[in-house]
């Protein structure tokens, strides 16, 4: 008996030692650092949504903001992602589409970028094409009209680099660069983008007061028999201010660009795109998929009076018949100006986000 | 040794049978689910001819339907003897996303018996509060506050006409507003009267047959009341008739 509890002692000592041992030579973990969610999205909606396999770390969003600045990842090394993505304006670029390193222009507008952790159906772009913000990150880079790099080269590159591999080993315990991890760190830092301090957040939270005007361009906003801009883009109770579903919203009669339908081939989604978010729309113009609309106004008078029936158009663009919802220049006006409510210029000076 | 052994032993048989004793209990009780299809009258409605599927209402007007997103609360069963047993929770459904269409309460557990099924069409006046939850402003469900706040019953996207001049309906329900800043509550409690002779855990499922919001007791006509119908005072009320014969229960699988 008393030799089994000695072999018993020793067998649990060595399991001890052992893991000691181990704890010796891997101690480091990546900081985690959970995603600040602002008070008017805890109070409304759900949380945002974090994948499993790519948990927010210091480390790992310092990778990914450097990342995101760095034109590196460019073929020439002449573009970053912020290039068309500028903290200045929300995220995106002031052009209806946005050229590569070629000079070649693209078919699509380029997207803001805020409040993407809470895109719950997780299909980004304007398309839906991308299933997740880690993939999408692979695509700009890749793109023969973009960045048009080889992946293989960006992390050529980044490997021989003075500081890329100790910064991958800090964010994910492993000096070894990989496509898989440099599109993670973009992720994280995107994730981090958060905007929720617009005077009407303000306002929700009972920190502002909303002008006449402004209080009346939001009933425009809500009401089903004016604007009924509802439907697609949120209300007070859902600050996102999108649903992030796609809705032919008749833009055109018929399609050159078939949106939804040109990825999932079922002509039923032809012609539609993601609602974008109204938030920040201050600084984010152009506007549609296809940068289209050079001015906010231009963008009101289109639901007002220039819609085009076609197969495909939602049937909450229910006054298409008569070209639209016809405003009048009063409610216009207010609506323009409850929806400028929703800017946040403290997320284009947010010291987090610059380069 | 062999008394530590009789002890343990002991314990064990003690733990078992203790164990047996539970098992025993819970047979006189089962776990309930739900599970709702959807119909317009004979035809099968699901994600995948939501759609496409061209159909013909009561009035005549062949409609494609976009959306139908629609909420119930408060689902209760009622047993012959009159005791109810309310589950907890709401039951958000999209036809889109044929995972909506299950509901299982988080307390599911009744005494197996024989049940009659009875629930609220959107929220009561108690429940129908004002971006009170989470998932479903997420969903952007809400109603505007100006026709009384609270959230959509009913959301129902389509085209009618569409073999002739194609024109969107929009068939929502919440909420009546009577005037300005006067509102009236439009929910429904939907009894039915099938009976469910509940002996285990057991799935009750339940049918909507869509086609019913345009034909029972109010013969909808599209070309007058197509869209806005949500301020439409007379309309709210219309649709809170009509839904009273949407739902049948088709029987249990247990």
């Amino acid at each position: 008996m008393k030799n089994w509890i000695a072999y018993l002692l020793l067998i649990v000592s060595v399991l001890a030692c052992s893991k000691e041992n181990a704890s010796d030579t891997e101690t480091y973990e990546p900081t985690p650092l959970p995603l600040n969610i602002p008070q008017i999205f805890s109070n409304n909606i759900i949380p945002p949504v974090i994948p499993n396999n790519n948990p927010q770390t210091v480390e790992g969003v310092a990778l990914g903001k450097k990342l995101f600045f760095d034109k590196t990842l460019s073929a020439n090394q002449t573009i970053a992602c912020a290039s068309c993505h500028a903290p200045q304006n929300a995220f995106t670029d002031n052009t209806p589409t946005s050229d590569g390193i070629d000079g070649i222009f693209g078919t699509r507008n380029s997207m803001p970028l805020f409040n993407l952790a809470w895109n719950y159906g997780e299909r980004f772009t304007w398309d839906g094409k991308e299933l997740s913000l880690e993939r999408q990150a692979i695509e700009p880079v890749q793109n023969p009209i973009e960045m048009h790099s080889d992946w293989d080269d960006v992390v050529d590159r980044l490997q021989v680099d003075n500081d890329y591999p100790e910064l991958f080993r800090l964010a994910f315990k492993t000096s070894t660069i990989t496509k898989e991890l440099t599109t993670k760190a973009i992720a994280q830092f995107e994730r981090t983008l958060i905007s929720a301090n617009s005077k009407f957040d303000r306002f929700s939270l009972g920190q502002a007061t909303l002008t006449p005007q402004e209080q009346n361009g939001l009933n425009v906003f809500m009401d089903e028999e004016k604007g009924d801009c509802f439907h697609c883009h949120g209300n007070p109770n859902n600050p996102l201010w999108t649903d992030n579903v796609f809705h032919n919203n008749g833009l055109d009669a018929t399609f050159t660009d078939l949106g939804l339908g040109g990825v999932t081939g079922d002509p039923s989604d032809n012609g539609k795109f993601r609602s974008p978010s109204l938030r920040n729309l201050a600084y984010t113009a152009p506007y549609m998929h296809n940068g289209r609309f050079a001015t906010l106004d231009q963008v009101i008078e289109f639901y007002s009076t220039g819609l085009q029936q076609s197969p495909t158009i939602d049937a909450l663009m229910k006054k298409v018949d008569q070209g639209g919802v016809n405003l009048s220049a009063q409610d216009k006006a207010d609506l323009k100006a409850f929806l400028l409510t929703l800017s946040d210029p403290s997320f284009l000076s947010n010291p987090g986000f610059q380069d | 040794m062999k008394q530590i052994f009789a002890l343990l032993m002991c314990v064990a048989l003690a733990l078992t049978s203790c164990g047996e004793d539970m098992d025993d209990n819970a047979l006189s009780n089962a776990n309930i689910n739900f599970k709702f299809s959807h119909t317009w009258d004979n035809t099968l409605i699901n994600s995948s001819n939501l759609t496409t599927q061209t159909l013909t209402n009561e009035n005549g007007e062949n409609i494609n339907i976009t959306r139908i997103r629609y909420l119930i609360s408060k689902l209760q069963l009622v047993n012959s003897s009159g005791t109810t047993f309310t589950f907890d929770g709401y039951k958000f459904t999209d036809l889109e996303n044929e995972d909506t269409y299950n509901f299982t309460p988080e307390n599911n557990s009744i005494p197996t018996g024989t049940y009659t099924l009875k629930f609220v069409w959107g929220f009561n006046e108690e429940d129908n509060i004002d971006g009170a939850y989470l998932d479903l402003n997420s969903a952007s469900w809400n109603w505007p506050t100006m026709l009384g706040g609270g959230y959509h019953f009913l959301q129902f996207d389509g085209m009618y006409n569409v073999d002739t001049t194609p024109s969107p309906f929009n068939y929502h329900n919440g909420t009546a507003r009577v005037s300005v800043g006067n509102f009236e509550q439009n929910f429904a409690i939907i009894e039915l009267e099938t009976p469910l002779n509940i002996t285990k855990n057991a799935t009750i499922n339940v049918n909507m047959n869509i086609s019913e919001f345009f034909k029972n007791p109010n013969t909808w006509d599209l070309n007058v009341l197509d869209t806005p119908l949500m301020p439409n005072y007379n309309a709210q009320k219309m649709m809170q008739e009509n839904v009273m014969s949407v739902f049948n229960v088709e029987g249990i699988t247990q």
